[in-house]
């Protein structure tokens, strides 16, 4: 490619004026561009309206598109599922003998359970959704992990609600838009999810690392107690996600904690269900007809 | 005069001349928001940026500098990343391809693979630095890493349709 050549104007003026407004105008216009990409990720919520409309936009195709296709994302599954199938069928018979033995103790710690909280008399706490719907597509381009979900403002979907499939945690709304709403996923770098392991309580944090694993790190730092095979669920410190969601199954051990997977894949999850965030007015509102009533006037 | 039909030599439509470039670009950006991929790490090359870098090498002149600032938002809009991250660092790049074409004289097909594989991942890793502050940032270079392999090989095979694309553009009716 030859240099163009008519890159100096000559002596007409307008020309020269003219290149070098747009000099102008471009750097003017990058440097104001950064400015507000900082902004933006200072104050993420307030920018992200700005971008409700463009996925209204693409939401539509996005639809039709899912329908076509399907989920294309687990083509590489199927074909790492072909190649380590005899590894995996051992490991999966071995497990599967596991967990039936721990199944027959789980169920009668089950039964015991279930008199306990006769005994006690517990008001189940209210596990119903506010709204069910499905993930259309994500940004896949970017390094930010966010999912469109199908289902926005029409149904009551707010910013701030976690969503679950039935195998986990997904994340939590981060705009809705009127019909569609963005979800920051579990494994966003910047989303971090207090979380404590299943087995003793032991609590800890859940950090993404953008590229589908979380980072286990706990509270304590004086020794390492994570294990392969550790499940941890939400605690619900910090109010926004409800206790009890299984998150994430730890993987191998690090340094300053655990590598874990999450539970529920968004790839493959069908449905989910967006959840009320887990704040104290909400356990006030819960808590206030299971309470007796006292001689108020 | 007959004006029915296409006279002999005629231009092609300054229309078409002008849109399809920005279409390219605008239709590349949105595309991978409108496809039924929940991924959970950065798999698709940034394709609008590919196409707009595509596009400043092929015909330098034929944009202003500043085009990076409205096909950028556009990209901001559908690529999730912070709004105004691609506004700032697209139009660098169009700065740094106009700066590019007055040192090279003669560019090559290996310098345009070469300018457009650098400013390619010079705009995604600095993209994913802006839009992660807090994070370690040899951990998020980590995670750009394969998606920067991937557009740098992916470079010819977009400068081959931002070829087809110009010659549907000047096609003489």
């Amino acid at each position: 490619m030859v240099r163009p050549a008519n890159k100096r104007p000559g002596q007409s003026r307008k020309a020269q004026y003219g290149l070098f407004a747009a000099y102008v105008i471009a750097v003017t216009g990058a440097v104001a561009g950064l400015l507000l990409a900082v902004l933006s990720v200072v104050d993420p919520v307030g920018f992200a309206t700005l971008r409700v409309a463009s996925h209204e936009v693409a939401a539509p195709i996005a639809r039709v598109t899912r329908s076509v296709t399907g989920s294309i994302s687990g083509i590489d599954d199927a074909v790492s599922a072909y190649v380590g199938a005899g590894s995996q069928n051992r490991r999966l018979r071995k497990e599967l003998a596991e967990t039936r033995r721990k199944l027959v103790a789980t169920s009668s710690l089950e039964e015991e359970n279930r008199q306990l909280k006769a005994l006690l008399q517990l008001q189940q706490t209210d596990k119903a959704a506010l709204a069910h719907g499905y993930l259309l597509t994500s940004t896949s381009t970017s390094s930010r992990r966010l999912a469109l979900l199908s289902i926005g403002r029409n149904v009551g979907v707010a910013a701030g609600q976690p969503v679950r499939g039935a195998d986990g945690l997904i994340g939590r709304v981060l705009t809705a838009g009127p019909s569609v709403s963005q979800v920051l996923l579990l494994t966003d770098v910047d989303n971090v999810v207090p979380v404590r392991r299943a087995r003793d309580g032991l609590p800890a944090l859940a950090n993404g690392r953008g590229n589908g694993d979380l980072d286990i790190r706990t509270l304590n730092i004086a020794n390492n107690p994570f294990k392969p095979g550790d499940i941890l669920v939400t605690s619900g410190t910090g109010g926004l996600y409800p206790p009890n969601i299984p998150v994430a199954i730890v993987v191998r051990r690090q340094d300053d904690g655990a590598l874990a997977r999450p539970l529920a894949d968004p790839a493959k999850v069908d449905a989910v269900a967006v959840l009320r965030p887990y704040t104290p007015d909400n356990l006030e509102a819960r808590a206030a007809p299971a309470a007796p009533p006292a001689g108020t006037p | 005069m007959n004006r029915a039909g296409p006279r002999l030599g005629e231009p092609a439509s300054l229309w078409r001349m002008r849109i399809v470039p920005i279409a390219s670009v605008m239709l590349a950006s949105a595309l991978p928001l409108m496809l039924p991929l929940v991924a959970s790490s950065p798999v698709l090359p940034p394709m609008g940026l590919l196409f707009f870098l595509c596009w400043q090498l092929l015909r330098t002149e034929m944009w202003p500098v500043w085009i990076g600032l409205p096909l950028g938002l556009w990209d901001d809009l559908f690529s999730g990343a912070p709004i105004g991250t691609a506004i700032g660092l697209w139009t660098l790049a169009s700065i740094a391809i106009h700066y590019f074409s007055q040192r090279i004289y003669w560019r090559g097909f290996f310098h345009d693979w070469g300018i457009a594989a650098l400013l390619a991942a010079a705009v995604q890793a600095a993209a994913a630095l802006i839009a992660h502050p807090h994070a370690p940032a040899g951990h998020l270079l980590g995670l750009v890493v394969p998606q920067i392999i991937v557009s740098a090989l992916l470079v010819p095979l977009f400068l081959r349709l931002t070829g087809a694309f110009d010659n549907f553009r000047l096609k003489r009716r």
